[in-house]
């Protein structure tokens, strides 16, 4: 037992980049030809040496190969921008648990990081992702070029009124949005999984940064259930920057 | 059976969260105590706020694990608002500060002193300011600091931390002592590198980075039974120790308090309950009562 526990490994392990594909206006995934024990929600680390290492959501894998999908918001997305098939890329994980993958279930995403979809919201058409890869799904855009005019989360709340056999949401993308489909969702008392992000350095739950109340989000989440996330005051409101300061969420997403 | 007297605090057990291992927030502070631990080091603070290093900052494998984090860190006075106080926490904290220039020392140990937590634990492992020498390296430095903390610190008790890259850990602490520290903690990181061969560089993006975990204990051992031959005040062991023999094999070689940091990578936050079970269970099993019996007993001849 005790040679096990110390065995543990988490180095970088310089892998190829075997496709990359565009997905949408920034937006790129990249295909590595390499098995990974992931499970939906799962994430790894990222590392482009002289650049910086940091959070991904694995969003695709098979028995064979592994992507992740990036969209380009500052210095590190914009250096991963620039790779081509070929180049290599260091990655540790998979790390943090996974969505729960019941039947009955609605996801509801915004952005990138989605494993599988049925209401996404972008902010445009351009911004859309995955649109071939997933039929089915209801999408909206801000600006309504595609899809449903508006958000997705008055999308939510029209389904769950008119689907009573929805037992569980599940959702990811920008964290005001997520709050409101908690709130819908409680409201409908349907159940709902929801994958938070913080800032992480280390992703096994050492630098303590990416607590959400007494919730290390990189090890206990990034998925958390709605008893838990009822439970989190932090939750839709305060965030840590990479220094450790607490500040609201807002002020989070636009600092660093 | 396990409580310990550790600068007239009582600990319920010996094991303390080291510092940089969470203890960023308030809330991991009970969530270690909920999971054991006798006490809880914050992660280090200074007069300023620090984003610290790029990644990778931190990784492992073989028992060896690395890490460049750069001292990132909130900052004692955004720190005084978060925390509002440190001692009506659910076990005794230990504040853990340091400063670039010797005067900052001072200034951030007084405001942590202000926050009452059980002990100020002094990082004087930082890159040095005023003087060519890291103060770690240098008995009048470490001694130099340590009078500023300690007259900063009013009754709180204070205990410096020492490093391992040192020619004599003996003299440091001996300064330490004589300068007014009330504990030694030893040991930080001691410094390494490792290059992917891959890439062709190396992994931390620092570069440089502490070594920690089992990799570390036999050095932390060694430091621990050095200083325990030098000084009379209690010694805080720290590096490597991983279950319960680790801490037994510490407590031989002198040191009083327990750290565990990395320990929590490879046992979970749970570390803290299952070195204490295994200590115990040792301690039946050889009828042993108290920790003080096996204190120091490797120095006898
Ligand atoms: C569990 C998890 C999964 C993620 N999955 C994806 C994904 O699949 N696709 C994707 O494009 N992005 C994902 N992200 C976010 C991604 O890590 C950031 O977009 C990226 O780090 C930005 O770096 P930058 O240098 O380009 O931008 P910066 O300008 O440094 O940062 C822009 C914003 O990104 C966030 N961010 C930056 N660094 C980190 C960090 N180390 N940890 C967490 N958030 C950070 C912050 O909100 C910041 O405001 C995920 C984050 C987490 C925590
Ligand atoms: C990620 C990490 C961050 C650390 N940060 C600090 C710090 O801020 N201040 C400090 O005094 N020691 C720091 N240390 C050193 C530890 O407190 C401890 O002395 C060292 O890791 C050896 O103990 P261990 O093997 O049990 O981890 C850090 C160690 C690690 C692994």
């Amino acid at each position: 037992m005790q040679q096990t526990e110390t065995c543990r490994t988490d180095i970088p392990q310089m892998l190829e980049i075997a496709d990359v594909v565009q997905e949408g206006k920034g937006q790129k995934s990249f295909f590595f030809r390499h098995s990974i024990a992931s499970k939906p929600g799962q994430f790894i680390m990222a590392w482009l040496p002289s650049v910086d290492e940091k959070p991904m959501a694995i969003s695709y894998h098979n028995k064979k190969e592994f992507a992740f999908t990036s969209q380009s918001i500052g210095i590190f997305t914009n250096a991963l921008d620039k790779l081509k098939k070929g180049n290599k890329l260091g990655i540790r994980g998979p790390y943090g648990n996974s969505f729960s993958t019941k039947p009955n279930a609605c996801v509801v995403a915004g952005g990138v990081g989605l494993s599988s979809v049925s209401i996404y919201g972008a902010r445009s058409m351009e911004h859309l992702i995955y649109r071939k890869r997933f039929k089915n799904m209801m999408i909206t855009t801000d600006d309504g070029s595609f899809g449903r005019k508006g958000f997705t989360t008055d999308a939510l709340d029209e389904v769950l009124s008119r689907n009573k056999k929805i037992k569980i949401v599940y959702t990811c993308g920008p964290e005001i949005m997520m709050k409101k489909i908690f709130e819908i969702c409680q409201k409908h008392k349907v159940e709902l999984e929801a994958s938070l992000e913080r800032y992480m350095a280390c992703g096994f739950g050492i630098c303590g940064k990416c607590m959400i109340n007494d919730k290390i989000c990189c090890i206990d989440g990034p998925i958390f259930n709605s008893k838990q996330l009822n439970q989190m005051s932090d939750f839709g409101n305060f965030a840590r920057l990479k220094s450790g300061r607490k500040v609201t969420i807002k002020e989070y997403h636009s600092t660093h | 059976m396990l409580q310990t007297k550790l600068c007239k605090i009582k600990l319920k057990n010996p094991t303390i969260l080291a510092s940089g291992i969470l203890g960023v927030t308030k809330e991991s502070v009970d969530r270690i105590g909920k999971r054991g631990a006798g006490a809880v080091t914050l992660k280090s603070l200074c007069h300023e706020e620090r984003a610290g290093n790029s990644n990778p900052t931190m990784f492992s494998y073989d028992g060896i694990f690395l890490n460049a984090v750069g001292l990132p860190g909130q900052g004692i006075d955004s720190a005084m608002k978060d925390f509002a106080r440190l001692d009506n926490l659910s076990l005794p904290v230990i504040g853990s500060i340091y400063g670039y220039r010797i005067g900052q020392f001072g200034e951030v140990a007084k405001k942590m002193a202000s926050l009452k937590p059980a002990v100020i634990e002094v990082d004087i492992s930082c890159p040095h300011m005023d003087y060519g020498k890291p103060y770690y390296a240098d008995p009048e430095l470490t001694a130099k600091v340590t009078k500023i903390v300690k007259l900063n610190s009013g009754k709180i008790p204070v205990s410096i931390k020492l490093s391992p890259n040192v020619y004599d850990i003996k003299e440091i602490a001996h300064a330490a002592e004589k300068a007014g520290a009330d504990a030694i903690t030893a040991i930080n990181t001691t410094s390494g590198m490792v290059i992917d061969i891959d890439a062709g560089k190396p992994i931390l993006d620092n570069k440089i980075g502490g070594v920690s975990g089992p990799a570390l204990k036999p050095i932390a051992v060694r430091c621990v039974y050095e200083i325990y031959e030098t000084v009379k005040i209690p010694i805080i062991g720290t590096g490597g120790i991983t279950y319960g023999k680790d801490a037994i094999e510490m407590t031989m070689a002198g040191a009083t308090g327990i750290g565990i940091g990395t320990a929590i990578y490879y046992r979970g936050n749970d570390v803290f309950r299952k070195v204490c079970g295994e200590i115990m269970q040792w301690m039946k099993k050889n009828k042993m009562k108290n920790l003080d019996e096996i204190r120091g007993i490797a120095h006898k001849r």
